[in-house]
């Protein structure tokens, strides 16, 4: 089992998540974070004063899959996610132990 | 003549209307995303300057001046505010100073363009609106404001009744609403998931702010402190408490629980619909058309939402709608009796009302449409209205203002 971690362009989230419903994900977590890459921050000002702000909003999807699953996972996740410009975020794949529904206690690919 | 009590509840009122703008910013300010919140704000208060530059050299002479012929538009004479002081006007208000009209009517001026932000909120380039927000003034309010209120207006000869604003402020700011979601299109994601008010006390602290300014909006119109500012006052609470009423009681039926918003939805529709008959009738008139407001405003959000038409908040279906029903409703319960400077309805004996209210709304409607419609047009070709995607996806907040509403 493999989980995708999807570091997102916020506005892109929900072309992510129909590419990925697309294909057969049945669940995944999703939250706004704060992060920075090669893309720059912004700025603020207050009463003119001028802040450079590093962390740029984004938007984490995870989804934990079986391995089979993955590679597709992965390419339906990027070309949703794609823009071509700087900034367009990363995704992460981590190998799984295991996994347990709590509802059941089913474990590994029956729990996804 | 100059009275003294006239000219405080005037400036009072002038006072009243100022803080309806601030209010209207909270009002659509909690009801879009968080990181939409400061870009909204600013759509509406930035208006306060710059649409009152605007009336001290054209707006104020273009509505109110000497008419330049057929009742269409006010000459320059009174730009600068040239002859506008201490002196009534006799043609407008005799008890006042000139002065004190010219700066209420100002805030009418302000607000209007304000409550257009609603329909396009959280999508659209600061510097296009601020160049649409000055053209349509220009183009669209103060040649209606001529028409319906000014001296010699074509309108107002023709017996077309509008107390506070129903034509005026209500229905050309929702032609003008109409015509910008057609052009400038629904937000990304529109349809494909939910946008949620982020923070619904804010907006009824703007509901709160909205209703207590709408006394001097409407009781201030009589321009006097007298019978009429009184009757009107009374229509006006009854109008609000009616519309919160009614739509409080349709979301109950048909979707299971009454909830805050819905109360302050329907208080707004049911205020701005009896805007335009606020002078004019009693006070069970006022609850009918507070009723109606609540009633026809809640059906036609709803049917918004079936058509999937990004009028973000409901500036259309509340303001549109309600200024146009009003004016309509006007023409049904009006009587000489409530005020005898204006005319009497149809109910009151007098059927020919009702179509004189009708061909306003249709001149009104229509000429406020077409020309809004022009104007974003060529903004759109010129400037664009839209922010790009990233920005939209970022926030007007830090994308347009460079601000972020809540720290850490």
């Amino acid at each position: 089992m493999k989980k995708i971690e999807i570091i997102t362009r916020p506005y892109k989230t929900e072309d992510v998540k129909q590419a990925l419903t697309a294909i057969g994900v049945k669940g995944m977590t999703a939250g706004e974070v704060k992060g920075f890459g090669r893309q720059r921050g912004h700025k603020e000002i207050y009463r003119g004063a001028e802040y450079q702000v590093d962390f740029v909003p984004k938007v984490k999807i995870e989804v934990v899959v079986s391995d089979e699953m993955a590679p597709k996972v992965v390419k339906a996740a990027r070309e949703a996610a794609l823009t071509g410009e700087v900034g367009d975020g990363k995704i992460f794949i981590i190998p799984v132990d295991d996994v347990v529904r709590i509802r059941t206690g089913e474990t590994g690919d029956d729990a996804i | 003549m100059i009275q003294a009590g006239d000219t405080a509840f005037v400036m009072i009122s002038a006072a009243l209307v100022l803080l309806m703008t601030p209010g209207l910013a909270l009002f659509y300010g909690g009801m879009v995303r968080r990181k939409n919140v400061l870009g909204t704000i600013m759509q509406s208060f930035v208006m306060i300057s710059l649409v009152s530059i605007e009336w001290v050299y054209l707006g104020y002479s273009m509505c109110f001046g000497p008419d330049a012929g057929g009742g269409f538009i006010g000459t320059l004479a009174w730009s600068g505010l040239a002859g506008v002081g201490a002196a009534p006007n006799p043609d407008y208000a005799p008890t006042i100073p000139h002065a004190v009209f010219m700066i209420y009517q100002c805030m009418f001026a302000v607000i209007t363009p304000a409550l257009i932000t609603g329909a396009f909120a959280e999508r659209v380039r600061f510097s296009s609106f601020v160049v649409f927000s000055l053209l349509w003034t220009v183009l669209v309010y103060n040649p209606v404001c001529h028409w319906v209120w000014g001296n010699g207006g074509w309108l107002k000869e023709m017996g077309v009744m509008d107390f506070a604003g129903g034509l005026v402020v209500h229905l050309t700011c929702g032609a003008a609403a109409l015509a910008s979601v057609m052009i400038i299109g629904s937000r990304r994601d529109h349809g494909r998931r939910q946008f949620f008010p982020h923070d619904l006390p804010m907006t009824l602290l703007g509901t709160g702010l909205l209703w207590f300014g709408w006394f001097g909006f409407n009781a201030g119109s009589a321009l006097a402190a007298d019978g009429v500012a009184g009757s009107a006052f009374v229509a006006t609470h009854l109008g609000g408490m009616a519309g919160m009423a009614m739509w409080t009681v349709m979301e109950w039926l048909y979707q299971g629980k009454p909830t805050t918003l819905g109360a302050a939805s329907g208080a707004v529709a049911g205020l701005a619909t009896i805007t335009p008959a606020a002078g004019f009738v009693g006070p069970n008139a006022a609850v009918v058309i507070g009723l109606a407001a609540g009633l026809c405003c809640y059906w036609a959000v709803v049917l918004k939402s079936k058509l999937h038409f990004d009028d973000s908040l409901d500036v259309v279906g509340i303001h549109g709608l309600g200024g146009l029903l009003g004016t309509l409703m006007a023409g049904l319960f009006a009587s000489k009796q409530v005020n005898p400077a204006g005319a009497d309805g149809l109910f009151f004996g007098n059927p020919a009302q009702l179509g004189i209210q009708a061909l306003g709304i249709a001149i009104v409607g229509a000429y406020a449409f077409i020309v809004s419609y022009a104007i974003l047009k060529a903004v759109n070709a010129t400037m664009g209205l839209r922010l790009t995607p990233d920005q939209e996806g970022v926030g007007l907040d830090v994308a347009e203002h460079n601000e972020a509403a809540y720290g850490e």
